[in-house]
């Protein structure tokens, strides 16, 4: 099996071409890794190099002053660091979960169920993706607030239910499903809600492993953006929103607020590393034959 | 009609949850803003119908949005092809590396997107003082005396913004090539090598491009959509306005009219113009990615 695999992808390559889209690769990466490199970085500095002339991008001293000065300014708050967190993995999972099942359910009808005006409602949702967002924020206000869902978490839960990219993202991957897959299950008698969850949703396992990141990301570092709009009791916001209180603290924080970066992006990068490979391991178990 | 819903009853409900929300919120408020483009409404006084005005307002009147018009073009037009093929490229350099070193690049490739911020460390690099890394580099090795103003400068910020995209370009359309890649039938290469596929460029341009369609033009989509309606960059890295409207886009003209002078109407005609401009970019790249495989 191994040797077979060794053998498979050597169709069609050459060692020459290989070797110089590989050098083009990690010329690229090391551009983008900048970012990771620096946050890093910095968070482990001392304020002393933090403002060093000529700047800095590697510490030389590292040392958690600024973890430590963080856990200060949270002592002083009447709301519990923990509510925040509370609130923030609450707004994550619950969002991304909602999303994944809700635009999956959507977009299988979509792309194998034959109705009519199917085209048309498909048509629908993809020209919505090009009206900016900026020019609905003012009537889904006046919705959310006709609703009643004003300062509730459900404010930012409906909405990113709803979002149009998953479901675009979903169809596109289920449309590649051969029909013959899903006629041969309806004659074993299985129903439409069944032929959904069983059949088609683990076929699309690597696009909705991708659409788990999207949608983490998306009210993981946007919910302080939505939460201000809607959401007013100080007991209510996620840790986001206050970050970014913290980081309005002007120069002084400068320390702590490169902590706070660093955290933040613990959470996004720990779910993309766990579901990128995922969706890599999908590629040897998927069924897609005709 | 009866016999056909009970028909497709199950469809029905699979689709109700999402499109009772998606209506609520997305074509609702879009055809909303469709028929305020027609009317002056200052969200104090009910709205009062204008006719073609606003968008007569757009072209003849406002030198603003010409300018607007011209950097989101130039903007888009640079960043969007050069993305969207990096996207493809890179997934699917990427695609051939073993698992943990896919893995480990994947993430270093998606970095720059990952956290929604990040591009901001870019404000850090070009610092308008001697602080600024791209001024204390290039004053220690004598390139220029003083600090440049690099985000005040007009002639250097559309470019800067231009580079900060393109080192934002493997995000979503990424990753879905990536997702998409793994969908690919492996026996699909290996029948190809019997009927003389040679080299990796067929391969990709005869099995691997056609059999992705579905996903390219998902990404297509996304590029268009990122590519014109760039403003967030804009307005955190430049300031808003920019300094003689250099990094003025159609988008941050729609937050002046929407949220500073309240004009709703003026606004809204605004989104409708960039709406027929991406859909017009779309069913150009849809038509060209027809061709793809033949």
């Amino acid at each position: 099996m191994r040797l077979k695999l060794l053998l498979r992808r050597r169709l069609n390559r050459s060692w020459s071409v290989d070797i110089l889209l590989f050098l083009l690769l990690a010329g690229v990466a090391v551009f983008m890794a900048a970012p990771l490199v620096y946050t890093v970085n910095r968070a482990f500095m001392p304020l002393d190099e933090i403002f060093a002339f000529p700047p800095r991008f590697i510490v030389r001293n590292p040392t958690v002053q600024n973890f430590k000065d963080l856990l200060n300014i949270f002592s002083d708050s009447w709301v519990p660091f923990s509510r925040y967190v509370f609130n923030t993995f609450f707004i994550a999972i619950i969002g991304t979960a909602g999303h994944v099942v809700i635009a999956s359910a959507a977009a299988y009808p979509l792309a194998k169920v034959k109705f009519p005006f199917r085209g048309a409602l498909f048509h629908i949702v993809v020209l919505s993706l090009m009206f900016t967002p900026y020019i609905t924020q003012v009537p889904n206000y006046m919705t959310i607030s006709w609703l009643g869902m004003i300062n509730s978490y459900w404010a930012i839960l409906i909405p990113a239910f709803g979002t149009t990219l998953g479901l675009y993202l979903m169809k596109q991957f289920m449309e590649q499903i051969p029909d013959a897959l899903i006629e041969a299950a309806k004659i074993d008698g299985a129903s439409e809600y069944r032929i959904f969850w069983k059949i088609v949703m683990p076929i699309v396992k690597p696009a909705w492993l991708t659409l788990i990141i999207f949608s983490l990301q998306n009210l993981w570092t946007n919910g302080s953006v939505t939460s201000h709009k809607y959401i007013y009791s100080e007991q209510l916001r996620t840790v986001d929103a206050v970050f970014g209180q913290i980081a309005n603290g002007g120069i002084a924080r400068t320390g702590p607020v490169a902590a706070v970066t660093l955290l933040m992006m613990l959470v996004p990068i720990t779910v993309f590393i766990v579901t990128q490979s995922n969706v890599i391991q999908t590629m040897s178990s998927s069924g897609l034959k005709d | 009609m009866a016999a056909e819903v009970r028909k497709n009853r199950h469809a029905f409900v699979l689709m109700a949850p999402y499109f009772l929300i998606f209506f609520t919120f997305t074509v609702v408020p879009v055809l909303m803003s469709l028929a305020l483009s027609f009317t002056h409404f200052n969200m104090l006084e009910p709205p009062r119908w204008v006719g073609w005005d606003n968008y007569a307002r757009l072209f003849v009147q406002d030198d603003v949005f010409l300018i607007a018009l011209k950097n989101t073009f130039l903007f888009a037009f640079i960043t969007g092809p050069i993305s969207y093929v990096a996207c493809f490229l890179f997934a699917w350099l990427i695609n051939e590396l073993p698992p943990k070193l896919r893995a480990l690049l994947t993430l270093i490739l998606y970095a720059p997107s990952i956290a929604g911020n990040t591009y901001l460390i870019w404000q850090t690099l070009f610092s308008s003082d001697s602080y600024g890394y791209m001024n204390s580099f290039l004053m220690r090795w004598g390139f220029i005396m003083e600090p440049i103003q690099w985000l005040q400068d007009p002639r250097y910020m559309l470019g800067i913004l231009i580079m900060v995209q393109l080192w934002l370009s493997l995000g979503t359309s990424f990753l879905a090539f990536i997702a998409g890649l793994q969908n690919v039938d492996r026996t699909l290469y290996e029948a190809g090598a019997l009927d003389g596929v040679r080299n990796r460029w067929q391969e990709l341009w005869f099995i691997t491009l056609p059999t992705m369609r579905p996903q390219l033009m998902f990404g297509a989509v996304i590029q268009i959509t990122t590519a014109f309606a760039v403003a967030e960059i804009s307005i955190y890295m430049i300031g808003f306005p920019s300094v003689d409207y250099a990094a003025h886009t159609i988008v941050t003209h729609l937050v002046d009219y929407g949220t500073i002078r309240f004009q709703m109407g003026y606004a809204s005609a605004i989104a409708t113009i960039l709406f027929a401009i991406m859909l017009g970019t779309n069913l150009m790249t849809q038509k060209l990615l027809k061709k793809v495989g033949e």
